[in-house]
């Protein structure tokens, strides 16, 4: 398996720590001039997403993480597993549900997503910055109501519910940023 | 290619450009003399914690870029060249990071007759005059430790620095090198809390790490060595000057010894021993990061932003 040296440590490096991969998001190097060099770094967990602090001896090597980032298409979701197909290879893997957590609600068949491979296996699944997803369900605007800020929820055909203005319309298509969860405009067909 | 462009602010480089004129007129008024000394040695640092950059040169012999000018400079002061300074280039591998570039300038001067307390006093002056003036105070290796990391770097046992850092994955990995503990407990806690708006100078270091510096007897022996710390930042580093042969020796190859393997294949300076087996006068001697003493004088944080072109684009 691959080392990384700590001299090798920047922002992005994939490293196995405790079993996990992880991604270094900051790395510090101290050192008193005449004595022992540290990198204190702060890692984020692949897999939950937390951030942690880490504190390495200057020198050490640590295993690298078999991780990749790759672009894939959301075929379907049989329930249990989301599966991805690569564009090019036209190969197919199986995303678990928890791998894909709460992108799952702006997933649309067809929609090229993100996908963080660890050992060719799938990570994490990230949607496109922005989806376009058709209204399912919403009340009529009613004139005049203010009362909710201007807003009213709708249910998009993914199951997401997102605020949006009052003239929208069951059937209409809208274009939202799934990294806010807002709504950004009607998708003009 | 677009990292052409130096990281530095050309106002910056002006600046500088003006600190090592001031340093100069310094340095000459006082009468010093300037020297150069090689930055390809014929021998390496033993400190176990310098890297020195190996050279490699046609004919097959060795050198190393120095990781500071002390051994030749003490060489001089051997052949009586009386208070002695440099302004030059320093080299150490692995070192980058916000406040590290593998190579950096280093000012260094030494004071026949001098002790390490008036050359701090003489370190402080120089830098109110390229940084301006500010509070000085003076602590010991061990105020410093008691006050802000509240452990006794002489006395705590072993188990007490390991859980004032309170990282067991680094247990195994450090040990029992207290140093490395301490150095730790350093960087953590002590060092961001000195020379806040000031100048913080620390001495009486642990005998462990007096480097090339005298030790002290007492109870506990300690080094007569100082650091300069402002804002946080490790500035200057400065001893009364071992002068003793063969304790300098003896340290020599402990240092080696501490390395390892890999350690005893260096060289150790046979020329700065012969040197001070001939007679290097009673002196004190500091080394000071001009690009760190900079960063102060402008307020900057990195050390990309006083140096051209860092490592990754040099």
């Amino acid at each position: 398996m691959a080392q990384y040296s700590t001299n090798e440590f920047k922002g992005g490096l994939k490293i196995m720590l405790d079993g996990d991969p992880y991604t270094i998001v900051e790395n510090e190097f101290v050192k008193p001039g005449k004595g022992q060099a540290f990198n204190r770094v702060k890692v984020r967990n692949l897999k939950t997403g937390k951030v942690i602090d880490r504190t390495f001896k200057s020198g050490e090597s640590v295993e690298a993480a078999d991780v990749m980032e790759t672009e894939m298409q959301y075929l379907y979701s049989d329930g249990e597993f989301f599966h991805m197909m690569d564009p090019q290879s036209f190969e197919q893997k199986a995303a678990p549900a928890s791998a894909v957590g709460d992108a799952a609600k702006w997933l649309k068949e067809q929609d090229m997503c993100t996908v963080i491979l660890w050992n060719d296996e799938p990570l994490t699944v990230e949607p496109p910055s922005f989806v376009e997803l058709r209204v399912t369900e919403t009340d009529p605007g009613v004139r005049g109501d203010t009362s909710s800020g201007g807003g009213k929820p709708a249910t998009l055909e993914t199951g997401a519910v997102v605020r949006v203005p009052l003239f929208i319309e069951e059937g209409e298509l809208l274009k939202v940023d799934t990294r806010s969860g807002e709504y950004v405009g009607r998708v003009k067909s | 290619m677009t990292d052409w462009h130096p990281t530095a602010g050309l106002p910056v480089l002006r600046r500088r450009a003006a600190l090592i004129r001031q340093v100069r007129a310094f340095f000459d008024g006082r009468g010093l003399l300037e020297v150069e000394t090689p930055l390809m040695a014929g021998a390496p640092a033993m400190d176990p914690n310098l890297d020195s950059l190996a050279v490699r040169r046609p004919d097959g012999r060795r050198a190393w870029l120095q990781t500071s000018p002390e051994y030749a400079m003490k060489r001089l002061l051997a052949a009586g060249s009386g208070d002695i300074w440099q302004l030059t280039r320093a080299f150490r591998g692995g070192e980058r990071g916000r406040h590290h570039n593998p190579e950096f300038t280093l000012l260094e001067w030494y004071r026949v007759g001098w002790d390490h307390h008036a050359l701090m006093q003489e370190v402080a002056e120089l830098a109110a005059e390229v940084a301006g003036a500010r509070p000085v105070e003076h602590w010991t290796y061990r105020d410093a430790f008691l006050t802000f990391a509240e452990v006794d770097p002489f006395e705590a046992p072993l188990a007490r620095l390991q859980a004032q850092v309170d990282d067991p994955l680094l247990v195994p990995v450090l040990g029992d090198d207290r140093d490395a503990w301490l150095d730790l407990i350093l960087s953590r806690e002590v060092s961001p809390r000195l020379g806040q708006g000031r100048m913080s100078f620390v001495t009486d270091f642990p005998a462990s790490q007096a480097a090339l510096a005298r030790l002290r007897p007492g109870e506990p022996p300690v080094a007569e060595r100082f650091e300069l710390f402002m804002d946080g930042l490790e500035i200057a580093n400065g001893y009364h000057e071992l002068a003793a042969p063969r304790e300098q020796r003896r340290r020599f190859l402990a240092e080696r010894d501490a390395r390892g393997p890999a350690g005893a294949a260096l060289p150790v300076d046979e020329r700065l021993l012969a040197a001070l087996q001939a007679g290097m006068p009673p002196c004190a001697g500091v080394a000071l990061g001009v690009d760190r003493l900079l960063m102060v004088a402008l307020g900057l944080e990195r050390i990309d932003q006083v140096w051209a072109f860092p490592d990754e684009q040099a």
